[in-house]
């Protein structure tokens, strides 16, 4: 996926919202090449249960590396309706293709409004130059 | 406002520059900018167990002494015994307050001037070389200065005027003695010695923090990427590597090595830690003397242990260690002071205090990750050991 075309989070979360086969709005959400990097020495990762109700702003799960962990946040809220439950046994993609099969977690939308309030690609570019320094 | 406007400039090390332009990520540690690793921290520590690695340890405290009565003075100063340093010896030591909290571990260097023998006697050489945590530099210096510097002894910070270059690794000592002398070869562990010629400090000594053979070097601030270069260069063909702080935490972690404000602090005494071997109490007198011996006559409360996980998820400093997989707060014996994830045995580690009664190798414990109650087992330390090799 170009990232371009991604929403993200200013806590390094993309999220991409498309209908699902019954119309319903549904949000894929990963974590930003610029995370990945600065994470380095990924060794663990835990994702939320399929089912699970979220509200923006909440924990799903968690990356751990060598040095932290840190949180996934999911910015938008609903239920959880797929994991990529490959990607914990292959920590590597997220380095190799974190907007595609990088992929975490899909969540059926509450309120399409909640990605009113998230960053365009470039404004998401701007917060990581600064960050960088 | 961003904090980085609020508090006062880094401090720099003479290579500085080199590891920013080298992709360094640099952070501020103890008050310094410095590279918290350059590509990669397993990488970087698998370079130190299998090659070498070179480590900008410039932020470390150098603080020399000389002039009649520095001897006495450090003997009165240190936990462990001076006077029969032999020159070149160098010494683990603690400074303890009075209480006998650990105020800094430290080495101490009691350095052979080559050109002494040409010195006449009384000229003012530097017999005594401390090396102190860049995070506790400050608090030495105020301690030696408000309670103990007697007339006579001098003491001079050359933390600013030097640079320190940790060369750590299987072919640490060929690299070393290619670059620099082949003498250095006969050089035992825990020696060192005053190198090059003037009134500026450079010593080199078998020391280091990774649990690896390796050396240390100390020279002029205005030589360090010089000599850094020629290290790197040199070690080229054996995959020599700059490694970062990330990388020096889980090697002297897997070492077992106790760092300052984890596993060692003001409110811990030496004997908790697992450092007796630092304390020497028979006819000396230093601060915390006292203290420390009753505290030695008592049984042990709390005791380090080194933990291991069979689990993914890494235990962090400050999570509790409980004696069973049932949560309840009178379960909580004990804290993780350090946690990792190990390069080498692949697996999560942790060192912690835990009450003396559960600190057997071997003692099935939990450990709350985030809320969630892991398995850990108590095993020796050190968690790692290197290979003999000669």
């Amino acid at each position: 996926m170009n990232p371009e075309q991604l929403r993200f989070a200013k806590t390094h979360e993309w999220v991409h919202v498309e209908p699902d086969s019954q119309g319903q709005q549904v949000a894929t959400l990963g974590v930003s090449s610029f995370a990945v990097e600065a994470l380095t020495d990924l060794v663990f990762m835990q994702l939320p249960e399929v089912g699970r109700q979220v509200k923006p702003g909440q924990s799903v799960g968690e990356i751990e590396s060598v040095k932290a962990v840190s949180d996934l946040y999911s910015p938008v809220g609903g239920k959880v309706v797929a994991v990529n439950t490959d990607l914990p046994n292959h920590l590597e993609t997220l380095s190799s293709d974190p907007y595609g099969a990088g992929w975490m977690v899909k969540i059926q939308l509450d309120d399409p409004k909640q990605l009113d309030s998230l960053m365009d690609y470039a404004t998401y570019q701007a917060q990581c130059a600064e960050e960088g320094h | 406002m961003p904090a980085t406007l609020m508090n006062p400039p880094l401090a720099k090390t003479p290579l500085s520059d080199w590891h920013v332009g080298h992709r360094g990520r640099m952070v501020d540690f103890a008050g310094w900018s410095m590279p918290v690793q350059y590509e990669s921290i397993v990488a970087e520590h698998e370079a130190v167990r299998h090659a070498v690695g070179l480590f900008d340890i410039s932020h470390m405290g150098r603080l020399t002494f000389a002039g009649p009565g520095a001897t006495e003075f450090l003997d009165s100063l240190l936990t462990r015994r001076v006077a029969d340093m032999q020159p070149g010896q160098i010494r683990y030591s603690l400074v303890t307050n009075d209480s006998g909290g650990i105020l800094d571990d430290v080495l101490l260097y009691r350095l052979q001037d080559p050109s002494a023998a040409e010195q006449a006697p009384g000229e003012n050489q530097v017999p005594y070389l401390l090396v102190v945590n860049a995070s506790n530099r400050q608090k030495i210096l105020d301690w030696i200065a408000a309670h103990l510097l007697p007339s006579g002894v001098v003491c001079c910070d050359e933390t600013f005027s030097t640079a320190m270059i940790a060369v750590q690794g299987p072919a640490a000592r060929k690299l070393v003695m290619d670059v620099l002398h082949p003498g250095l070869n006969a050089m035992r562990y825990y020696y060192g010695k005053s190198v090059g010629h003037g009134g500026e400090l450079s010593v080199v000594s078998r020391t280091g923090y990774t649990g690896e053979d390796g050396f240390e070097l100390i020279v002029p601030a205005a030589g360090a990427a010089d000599l850094w270069e020629k290290l790197l260069t040199a070690g080229q063909s054996v995959g020599a590597v700059p490694v970062g702080l990330g990388a020096r935490d889980t090697l002297r972690l897997e070492a077992a090595m106790p760092l300052y404000g984890h596993e060692l602090s003001e409110s811990i005494d030496p004997f908790t830690s697992g450092l007796d071997f630092a304390v020497n109490l028979e006819g000396r007198n230093f601060p915390g003397r006292d203290a420390l011996a009753q505290i030695a006559s008592r049984p042990r409360q709390r005791v380090r242990v080194g933990l291991e996980l069979a689990c993914k998820r890494v235990p962090r400093e400050g999570y509790g260690i409980r004696r069973s997989s049932k949560a309840s707060d009178d379960n909580v014996i004990g804290e993780i002071s350090s946690g990792t994830f190990s390069p080498t045995l692949k697996r999560p580690i942790a060192m912690g205090y835990v009450r003396a009664e559960f600190s057997q190798p071997g003692t099935e414990l939990t450990i709350d990750i985030r809320g969630q109650l892991e398995p850990a087992r108590v095993v020796p330390l050190p968690l790692y050991r290197r290979p003999k090799t000669n």
